[in-house]
Order: C-alpha cells, then structure tokens, then sequence
C-alpha cells in the first residue's frame, strides 16, 4: 500500500507503521465478513451491525458510508482523497455531518472494501461511524487555535479514539455512545448533549482535570447532561471513562431501543445513584493499569507536532487597509474570523451554507480548492465542525483577504457562521429511510429567504436546527430556532421550537404553537425574526430578547393568520 | 453445540444439564445459577467439578459470593449483540479474582471471539453449523490492541507501545 505521510508541521496526529497495520487489518477483516455474508456463513442479522462498525449504512435509495474525521482534523491530502473518492464512487460529493464525518451517499456495497482500502493509504477509515460502540470524539473547530481555549483537546480526544477502538468491553454496549470534549469556557462542541461531555481545564498549579457530564442526548427523549464529577484528574482520564462505560453496559436497559441510551439510565437511577455506580466502578479500576502517565500524554502530544508560527502581530497594516477598501471583505472577517492564540494568525470558517444551498454538501471540486487553500494558508490542516462547515484554523491575517478572495471567487466565501443562515439540517426525506419529513429543501428555502448578507448580520447570532424526524439528528432542541419535520396523515409539517441553546448553559426549546407546513414555516421563521427585531435591546441576542418577552408575542405573530 | 478454546473445535468435558434433571455426581456439571441458589445444599459434599450458568442480566456480584464453589462461570448472550457478558466476565477476573473457566454460551460470533478472551473468556459454544475456521482465523486477523486486557499482560497498548518506541 502506497502510504501518504501528512505534511510534518500540519499538527495533524501521525501515524506510525502500527496504526497503518491495524487499519489495513480492519479493512481485510471486512472484505472477508462482506465474504462471510455472501456465501451465507453470516446471518444478514449478524452481519449488520458488523458492517455498522465500519461506517455502512443502507439508506432509502442507496448504501451510505460514513468516513471518520477524528475530532473533525484533516489534512489536505486526506481531503483530497475525499474529493476523488466522491468523484469515483459517488455523484463528485461528499456530505459533512454534525459529527465532524463525512457520508457518501450513494455507494455501492461492493465498492466498499475498494474505498476502505483507498481511505487506508491516507490513514482513514470508517470505523466506528455507526454501531452500538463508541463513536468519532468530537471537539471544538478551533482546538489547538482557538485564543479562549484552555486545554487543547486533540491529545485527549486522540487519546480516547486510539482507548475506543476495538475496545474488548464496550464493543456491543446497549446503544450508540458520543463523547465531546472541550477545552475552553465558550463551548463550541455541544457537549452537554452529549452520552458525556468533557469538559478540560486547569487548576491553579496548571495541572489538567476534567469536568464529566453524563447522560445528555437529543432525540425523542431530549435530555441536558448532568455533572457528575467536578475535576478528574489527568491520570485518571481513561479510568473514569471507564466507568461510566462499564456501569452502562451493565445497567443500561436493552429491552427497548428507545430507553437504551445512558441518558433514559442516568434519567432512570437517578443523578446520585448513577453517580455513585460510578465512582465505586472508579475507585476500584484506579490503579497502574489504567492510568495515564504523563509520559504518555506527552508523546502523544509530540506526535501532533503543531504549526511553525511565525512571530508577528494582530491587525498588520495591509489587513486593515483590505478591510477598510472592501466592505465585503470586512463583513466576513467580522463574521466568519475567529481570534488566533497567536498573534497575526486567525481561524477562518468557510461557510458550507450558501443562500438555497444544501448544508453541509461540499463538491469534489470543492474540497480540491479548499485542499489547496489550506495548503497555501494554514499549513495543510482544516477541520470539520459540527455545525457543518470547513475551517482553516491557523492563516496568516495578513492572507486573510486572498483566501477570502479565492473563496468568494469559488462560491464558499458566504458570510454567515453563526447567522440565521448557517442551519443545521438532517439529510431527512431525500436520503434517510428514518425521516417522516424532508429537511434539505427547507433549508435552502430559509436560506434563500435570508439570503442578504447585510440583514443576516443585522439579525446576529440566531441557529436554526432542522430535524426530519424524532431522532434529532439535526439537533431541532437546540436550535435558538428548532423546526422539526412530522408526517401528518402522509403529508409533511413543521413543529417550531424557540429558545433552545447547544452551549454550556444548555436548553432544550419549547414548542411554539402546531405544525406548520413547509411554506408556512418559512413565513414564521421570518415573523419570529421581525418580533425579535422590534423588541431587542441593544446588543440582545434572539434567545435572550425571547426569555425577556415571552413567547406570547412570537406565538401570536407566527399564528395570527390562522 | 461444537465448543472453542485456543481457537479450535475441542471435546467438552462438562455436561449441560436441563433444570429437574439429576445432576451426574461422577463428572463435571453445569447447572443453571436459579437451580444452585434453590438447591446449593444439595451439592454439599459433591466430588466432580460444578459449572453454573447465568443469563446475561445477572453481574458479577450476584455470582461473586459463591464463586470457590464454581470450576466453571457459562455466561449467556440471549443474542450476540448483548454485550453485558463481556462486563461480567471482566469483572469476574479482575474484581473477584477468578480463576476457573469463563465461557460463553448462548449466540456468540467468530467475530466477537477476540473480545471474549481479551475481557477473560477461555471457551466458547459455538453454533451448530459453525466454520472452525472462521474461529482460528479471528485469533490472528487483528495484532494490534489499544486497551490493556486480560488475556495478554504485555498488549500493545496505546501506553505501553510508544513508551518502548
């Protein structure tokens, strides 16, 4: 296998020959289980979740394969592998999900161990997307850039992909498990509604602990995760998670597959009685077996490397005079820039939402150019957030103005991370053979309704969330603006929810008034936002403006014309 | 049922036996844990070696009281997807130091077999029709781990690999 080492200062975790072994083992593990199936040795039952654990979903139409992007880190290289992957074997796209992964939509099962193999020679794979396992660690866009981050969280989140892999234990727990992780106060990665959020920090001696919440999750049965811990320290990390792992896989119900998640658990024994499960699990596994030495932290924190940054300083002249000559320009550094550790850097988000667009869809053209791009600007590295966009975490702000001229240039520079414009949506109807109702067309409606640049930055921060169904994979609850998609006698509706929040002062939103159809949706998301315009305070966010006021005045707006 | 150990088809020298059966007193047995807990006063006095078998909602601490009377722990997997045996093995070895045979009966799969001796397994029923091959081949498609466990002391694990390299 011709193998394709990341660039060395990209800060992208390397693999070393036994990481490349044990991923090519997989993918030879399941040519031969596709082989096992075929010739009728294993049951379709028994093969299902065995294909599940390497990413392969059968949708509506075709199979899906979900590739993972560890804690949403990729390198160009990788990026470009996805390009010609979605140009050989899909229709020249790929679809990046709220998970930090990327699904190909429409693959055939026999192309699967072809594309796993080609996936190996970048160092990817599609293990653990899907299954009753522990799934991709996600993380913060901007770990390891971020100027509010605390901890970064790539050396713990790696540290807990490598302890997740074919973990012996844990491989066949009642339900899927999702881990965030964390390592600043503005929390970028959802983690509250998370099986657990980690939540990293450091005490005043410097020293890393964690904060664990326990038991959040979204779906049918929403629920807020709960601190069951204030500080773990470092070298009891993997102990801990431990523990909470194996009081799951022991108490977790497995009667029902909509009470299995830890959440109904946690939910069930009650905070304290969980808690306590817990720490006695803990305080019997602590010890040299698990522990994690410091040692160990810094060698994996060495095999990251991390970018040469250069000395330089914030707001260099050609960057000011960029912005002060191009008004558009300087809309999306106010919008989409983000404050860099280092000075004279900054993280860029490229908007994967343009006006009537499909979020989170990117072309294999598209992430060609991004590949360049991040080749040219941010040392070979972007991530994948969870909210659906690409990043490139580490430009220099004196480039700041050709990258975004390359991008408007190409269709990806649009202004809105963050805005009414930037929606989370499900695949829904068009893929999922789960959907009662379809998401996309509704986002591109919303989007191209919002469309202006300038009267989306008015507006401000304002997330709309967009599920098409109970299952909540595009995570309606916490949408400051959530629209979930139900089936009303074979036709679609829309429930509005208002208020919910996916940060660490987590909300589930509230149901606005009944389901409305698709047009009518459109009209109430704008009927919401005039409400809020003319009752904002100054400075106001939507979610803020709607716990002042009331919902009354939303509700009486949305359905004064019924 | 054909039984596994060391990844190939072996003669089981235990016998099953069904509740209100009698129990052999000249060979190895295994009752189920329900029959034990009904007649432990019974098998008082008994020679040949006692196996129990408990279904997969009962966890190691239910066991653990009584487990120097057991040469033999069959763990159940009603289907091959509850994976609470793997817990309760573990379990078994590392919080109650058991040192008899841990096997998996019930719906276990070549695929999982890996994972069955890695949380302290050391045989396992397999099903009637079953490819012997498709067991031995699981011992040696995977050689990498990346969690310390139980059947290797020395894995090479995420923590101990790097501090050698």
């Amino acid at each position: 296998m011709n193998h394709i080492a990341p660039g060395r200062n990209a800060g992208v975790y390397s693999y070393d020959d036994i990481d490349r072994r044990f991923v090519a083992e997989r993918v030879e593990q399941f040519r031969a289980q596709v082989e096992r199936r075929l010739s009728g040795e294993l049951t379709e039952d028994e093969f299902k979740p065995l294909r599940l654990m390497n990413g392969l979903y059968l949708q509506l139409h075709a199979y899906m394969l979900r590739v993972a992007v560890p804690y949403g880190v990729l390198t160009s290289r990788q990026l470009r592998k996805l390009a010609e992957i979605g140009r050989k074997y899909d229709k020249g796209y790929g679809h990046f999900t709220t998970r930090q992964n990327l699904q190909f939509n429409w693959i055939k099962l026999e192309d699967t161990p072809a594309i796993l193999h080609e996936l190996a020679e970048v160092d990817m794979h599609a293990l653990q997307t899907s299954g009753n396992c522990v799934r991709n660690v996600t993380t913060d866009q901007f770990v390891g850039a971020a100027r509010d981050e605390v901890v970064d969280g790539r050396v713990y989140a790696e540290i807990l992909r490598q302890w997740t892999t074919l973990h012996p234990e844990f491989t066949f727990l009642p339900r899927k498990f999702k881990i965030a992780i964390m390592g600043s106060d503005a929390d970028r990665a959802a983690i509250r509604v998370h099986d657990v959020g980690v939540f990293a920090k450091r005490n005043e001696r410097g020293e890393v602990g964690f904060t664990f919440y326990v038991g959040g999750g979204l779906g049918r049965s929403p629920f807020i995760g709960k601190l069951i811990r204030d500080w773990v320290p470092e070298e009891d990390f993997v102990a801990y998670l431990e523990a909470i792992l194996r009081v799951y896989n022991q108490y977790g119900r497995r009667d029902n597959i909509y009470k299995a998640r830890i959440k109904i658990l946690v939910h069930e024994l009650g905070q304290e009685k969980f808690t306590r499960e817990v720490e006695e699990e803990f305080a019997r596994l602590r010890g040299p077996k698990y522990r994690l030495a410091p040692e160990i932290v810094d060698e994996i924190r060495r095999r990251f490397g991390g970018p040469a940054f250069e000395t330089l300083t914030d707001e260099p002249e050609s960057f000011q005079a960029a912005k002060a000559a191009n008004p558009d320009f300087a809309r999306w550094v106010a919008v989409n820039v983000l404050a860099h550790k280092v000075p004279g850097y900054a993280a860029a988000t490229i908007s994967l939402k343009p006006a009537g667009g499909i979020p989170g869809d990117a072309t294999s053209e598209q992430m060609e150019l991004v590949a360049d791009l991040a080749d040219a600007h941010s040392f070979g590295e972007l991530r994948v957030s969870h909210v659906q966009n690409l990043v490139l975490a580490h430009v220099r702000q004196d480039a700041l103005f050709t990258l975004w001229t390359a991008l408007e240039a190409n269709g990806l520079g649009t202004p809105n991370a963050g805005l009414i414009g930037d929606i989370i949506a499900c695949p829904g109807l068009d893929y999922c053979a789960l959907a009662n109702a379809r998401s996309i067309p509704l986002a591109q409606a919303i989007s191209a309704r919002f469309a202006d640049p300038a009267r989306q930055q008015a507006i401000g921060e304002l997330g709309i969330k967009i599920s098409g169904c109970i299952n909540a994979c595009g995570h309606h609850h916490v949408g400051a603006i959530g629209i979930l998609g139900v089936d009303k006698k074979g036709e679609e509706f829309y429930q509005i929810t208002v208020g919910g929040d996916p940060t660490l002062t987590t909300a589930i939103g509230d149901i606005l008034g009944p389901a409305v159809t698709a047009d009518e949706t459109v009209d109430a998301i704008e009927a919401i936002v005039e409400v809020y315009l003319s009752n904002r305070h100054d400075g106001e966010r939507f979610i803020d403006t709607l716990k002042r006021v009331g919902h009354g005045p939303f509700k009486e707006r949305v359905y004064a014309a019924h | 049922m054909p039984l596994i150990k060391d990844g190939r088809i072996v003669e089981d020298e235990w016998v099953a036996v069904a509740d209100g059966e009698p129990v052999p007193a000249d060979r190895p047995a295994i009752v189920t844990f329900e029959r034990w807990q009904a007649e432990r006063a019974s098998f008082d006095g008994r020679n040949a070696a006692l196996g129990v078998r408990v279904k997969s909602g009962t966890l190691a601490p239910a066991i653990a009281p009584d487990l120097d009377r057991f040469a033999l722990v069959a763990i159940e997997f009603p289907k091959f997807r509850d994976g609470r045996g793997f817990s309760t093995a573990r379990e078994l070895r590392e919080r109650y130091g058991y040192e008899g045979e841990i096997r998996a009966v019930g719906h276990v799969i070549p695929d999982q077999y890996r994972f069955l001796l890695r949380t302290g397994f050391t045989s396992a029923e397999a099903p009637e029709n079953t490819n012997p091959e498709s067991w031995a081949h699981a011992l040696t498609e995977i050689t990498v781990a990346f969690q310390p466990s139980l059947d290797d002391p020395q894995p090479l694990s995420l923590l101990r690999r790097r501090l050698g390299s």
